[in-house]
């Protein structure tokens, strides 16, 4: 392709606080239409914002997360456009003050690290929710504005990124950060997470942009990842017919997977800006800066570094333990009580605590087995085995008992008492005259043959490892 | 004895010495409604069922031997764009015509729990813009002095109230001087405290950033009543000012020390009627003669006041006003509508008068795309100016004394036809919600035709105990405050 693609993304990040950003109103997800709202999220006459201050902390952590200078006074600004869903017909958010500017997030595209500028991060309020009757022929459409006033954060990267996986790679960092300093659940079922993609197109090695076009309505990273394969191939054709490409905004239609056009630039909207009278400017001192620094966890960038620096994971193993902060977090846990090596442990995990965690579609903070139960299982794993290790996680994942009550429960325990072993030796040779002959005549699979038999007379319990020596001893010493 | 002439504090030691009920003030003051009230028009709404069962609970109260409130007793009548539960609260628009709000007014609720009685809501100029009560959509309040005249605006009807004897006291907003000057045409000691003195939680927005609620009242000591009970800190007006209230009343009579008194010439320049400047200059002699000293002032920022208020205010409201859309409450046109932006044309052209259609349109100008830097910006920097002006001012003097209004109160229809004109009428009241100092507006002489004329004391920020106490040191000296008009 001669063209250069360059894309700049908006994220909108609901907060995940109880309360909503002016007024004490429930955020929960999913409740009957209405339910949580109050005269100030409503914007009825006379009411009056009350700054969530979790919401404001958030924002802020956010932003030094985002390597973002923070601006030591920031205050808030109304934006104004008319729409059914906007209870006030202005949205409190921040234009001439953000709370943070200039950041950014690296990420790595098939091995190369590249570096996405934040141009702001701000926080502002959340839109209500339009719901058109199903009804065919109805003339008028319900608000919900349960979701009127939830604290909302937006981040704004620069136009930085040039084709699909760098903006695949963009979304799925900032995701996992958000989820790493627990500032959002980034639930896009939800709409917890929104983008909105402006992409335009240039000749190679052109210094000027050529026209952009603004994407909104992208509630899924898949939606972001079509619609701009969609609009490269769209304005390259246009470009290619020697026409122009229109400055606008489209709207995606994930249906039908195409872009329409919303309005032109001559159409769009004049915000008319101003600082929102009802709230007091903030003045952010170093020392809230500090504090708020102190609760950011370890990145997942440099925990996987030193999980395989200092733990010896396999890089590719802690990439898979680092993706989910409490995966991570239960990771170390377990290193941290247990005396058996990391490696061990992450397999376990990642082998077998994920694959539950998957079929129970549940996460690791619900996972009933905790890091200490699964310590328990991995220490007494060379008493019992480890077909027999599988079986007990599954047990303790079902009755959510400990490894050592299922193994003495159910008996369990390996057979390791030589006499006893020799005694069911003895008698699976007897059974099994022809695979011993065999074994004498140098056929080694005849071994495994006859270990098999003794652990189905064990039901598994025999220590296979002594079972080989004492099959080894006997066989041998009946052949000479 | 004619009960509704007495002072509300009158009132309340009466109703606390239990020489008359509750009840008994209740059913005289709305006689005296019912009589004045054909003339007046001061009331959008009264409330006589819910006023009547306030009283009973204050008497059954009072005779029990109960604690009562501050306000025990007193009716008061409320500015109809200050929230009240389950009482209509319109702004004197269409708009709102049917709005019943379902919470009330930090204020209200205040004066509730000190046990005032609330006997109905006062017109205004709609959603508290105009200076002559000419722009209510529902009717014209008259000067209780002269009936063809204008009570002032936008609180006349509060000041109306007041002055007719058709209230004990009244809660106002003052954005530009919409409480002191009503209460200068009316005769009326009107307050408006420090920005962030009172909360403004439930007060309909105008403009955020100079809307303040205060009172009017018969005298000083009122005012500092009324005043004590709806200071203080709310947690639901971020703008609120967590500062303590200090006592109003107990020290009222007592002005400290020497008292320094600004006069800025600004103040008593071209545009002053001569029958107000004689007034106030002869109250400044009185003043003098009890000891103070008159320092001459230069406020020289003061004259762009009036032009930055306008770009201010009208920025603010043409937002504040947006909500008025017909999605989920108020007025909705019974014409039909193809799409929801003929709705919201259709809604706001039906339900708002022409002077808020004229602010909203001038608000939304100032705020547009390219002009935000010389016109919000820039009101933005001279207020800034004219904040400083009084500081400088504040470093010498301990209170700012000027008229009121450049005139006395003008007739119906004088200036409908001019807003510029209608607009210089709060061009001494403008510069205390530019810089948020508490002013108050107390009674200071009759013009020959009999109307009323206000002086105007102004105070550095949180200081309404100081400019309560001279104001009550001239009333103490005069009795302008005591004139009751003929009506009827
Ligand atoms: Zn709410």
């Amino acid at each position: 392709m001669k063209y250069e693609v360059v894309i700049g993304l908006e994220t909108h990040a609901e907060l995940d606080t109880e309360s909503k950003l002016f007024c004490g109103c429930c955020t929960k997800f999913g409740s009957e239409p209405n339910t949580q709202t109050c005269p100030v999220c409503l914007g009825l006459p006379g009411v009056l914002p009350v700054m969530n201050k979790k919401a404001f902390e958030h924002s802020l952590k956010a932003a030094l997360t985002l390597n973002c200078e923070i601006s030591k006074f920031t205050n808030f600004d109304r934006k104004s456009y008319y729409y059914p869903d906007l209870p006030k017909n202005y949205q409190t958010s921040q234009n001439y003050f953000n709370i943070g500017n200039n950041g950014f997030v690296d990420i790595v595209v098939k091995g190369k690290e590249k570096r996405i500028d934040i141009h702001n991060v701000h926080l502002e309020e959340e839109a209500g929710k339009l719901v058109h009757p199903e009804a065919s022929g109805a003339n008028y459409s319900l608000v919900d504005f349960n979701r009127a006033g939830v604290p909302l954060l937006e981040i704004v990267t620069q136009p930085d990124m040039r084709n699909v996986e760098e903006v695949e790679s963009y979304m799925q960092a900032l995701r996992c950060i958000l989820l790493y300093i627990g500032v959002s659940d980034c639930k896009m079922e939800e709409g917890s997470l929104r983008f909105e993609a402006s992409i335009s197109l240039r000749e190679k090695g052109s210094e000027t942009l050529g026209n952009r076009v603004e994407i909104k309505n992208l509630n899924s990273m898949k939606a972001v990842l079509k619609v701009i394969t969609y609009e490269i191939s769209r304005q390259s054709l246009l470009l290619n017919k020697g026409e122009d490409v229109l400055l606008e905004t489209r709207l995606w239609d994930d249906v039908n997977s195409v872009s329409r056009r919303m309005r032109s630039k001559e159409e769009s909207h004049d915000y008319r800006y101003f600082p929102e009278p009802d709230l007091v400017p903030f003045w952010i001192e170093q020392e809230w800066i500090d504090e708020t620094r102190a609760t950011i966890p370890e990145l997942p960038v440099s925990r996987r570094r030193r999980f395989v620096d200092e733990l010896f994971v396999s890089d590719y193993d802690a990439g898979i333990l680092t993706e989910d902060k409490f995966l991570a977090d239960y990771f170390e846990e377990c290193v941290k009580i247990s005396q058996n090596s990391p490696k061990e442990l992450s397999n376990w995990i990642i082998n077998d605590v994920l694959r539950e965690l998957n079929e129970r579609k549940t996460n690791v903070r619900d996972f009933v087995v905790s890091p200490e139960m699964l310590v328990e299982l991995v220490n007494i794993k060379p008493t019992i085995g480890s077909s027999i290790a599988k079986e007990v996680f599954s047990e303790m994942m079902n009755t959510g008992k400990g490894a050592q009550s299922i193994v003495k429960e159910k008996d369990l325990a390996q057979m390791d008492d030589t006499s006893e072993l020799n005694a069911i030796i003895i008698k699976v040779i007897e059974e099994n005259p022809k695979a011993a002959e065999d074994y004498g005549q140098g056929k080694k699979n005849a071994l495994a043959f006859l270990i098999g038999q003794t652990m189905k007379a064990t039901k598994g319990k025999a220590n296979p490892k002594i079972l080989t020596e004492l099959f080894k001893q006997r066989l041998s010493a009946s052949s000479k | 004895m004619i009960l509704h002439e007495l002072s509300a504090n009158n009132i309340k030691e009466k109703l606390i010495k239990r020489e008359i009920s509750a009840q008994e003030v209740v059913e005289d003051l709305f006689e005296k409604i019912y009589l004045n009230e054909p003339s007046v028009k001061a009331y959008l709404c009264l409330d006589k069922e819910g006023a009547l069962l306030k009283a009973r609970e204050i008497d059954e109260k009072l005779s029990s031997g109960a604690k009562v409130g501050l306000l025990a007793g007193i009716p008061v009548a409320i500015k109809d764009n200050i929230c009240t539960s389950g009482i209509k609260t319109t702004c004197a628009s269409r708009m709102l015509e049917n709005f019943v709000p379902p919470y009330d007014a930090f204020v209200v609720k205040r004066i509730k729990e000190e046990d005032a009685i609330i006997i109905g809501k006062t017109n205004l100029d709609e959603f508290a813009m105009g200076s002559s009560n000419e722009n209510s959509a529902f009717h014209v309040t008259r000067n209780p002095w002269n009936t063809d005249y204008i009570p002032g605006g936008s609180g006349g009807g509060s000041a109306a109230a007041v002055t007719a004897d058709m209230a004990f006291m009244a809660l106002g907003s003052d954005t530009g001087g919409s409480i002191r000057q009503p209460s200068a045409f009316c005769g009326n000691v009107g307050c408006k405290p420090t920005y962030g003195r009172v909360s403004r939680y439930g007060l309909v927005a105008f403009a955020s950033s100079l809307d303040q609620i205060g009172s009017i009242t018969k005298n000083v000591y009122d005012a500092a009543l009324l005043l004590q009970v709806v200071s203080g800190y709310d947690g639901y007006d971020s703008t609120s000012a967590n500062i303590g209230v200090p006592d109003y009343i107990s020290g009222i009579n007592s002005v400290s020390g020497n008292l320094r008194i600004g006069v800025p010439r600004e103040f008593f320049g071209d545009g002053l009627n001569t029958e107000v400047a004689n007034a106030v200059t002869n109250a400044l002699e009185i003043y003098k003669k009890n000891g103070a000293e008159l320092v001459d002032l230069s406020l020289p920022h003061c004259g762009y006041a009036v032009a930055t208020y306008y770009i201010i205010a009208t920025a603010e409201a043409s937002s504040n006003l947006a909500r008025y859309d017909g999605v989920r409450y108020g007025h909705r046109s019974q014409l039909s509508e193809d799409n929801i932006i003929d709705m919201y044309c259709r809604v706001r052209a039906e339900g708002f008068g022409s002077e808020v259609k004229r602010r909203i349109l001038l608000g939304n100008y100032v705020l547009s795309a390219g002009f935000y830097d010389a016109y919000y910006l820039k009101a933005s920097k001279v207020r800034s100016l004219i904040k400083g002006d009084f500081e400088d001012a504040f470093n010498k003097v301990d209170c700012i004394i000027s008229p009121t209004c450049p005139s006395p109160a003008f007739k119906i229809g004088e200036k409908i036809t001019d807003p510029l004109e209608m607009y210089l009428s709060d061009i001494y009241t403008i510069p205390a919600n530019l810089v948020g100092i508490p002013g108050i507006s107390i009674p200071c002489g009759f013009t020959t035709t009999g109307l009323p004329i206000g002086m105007q004391i102004m105070g550095k920020h949180f200081e309404e105990e100081k400019i309560l106490k001279v104001a009550k040191l001239f009333e103490n000296e005069t009795d302008f405050h005591l004139k009751k008009p003929e009506l009827i």
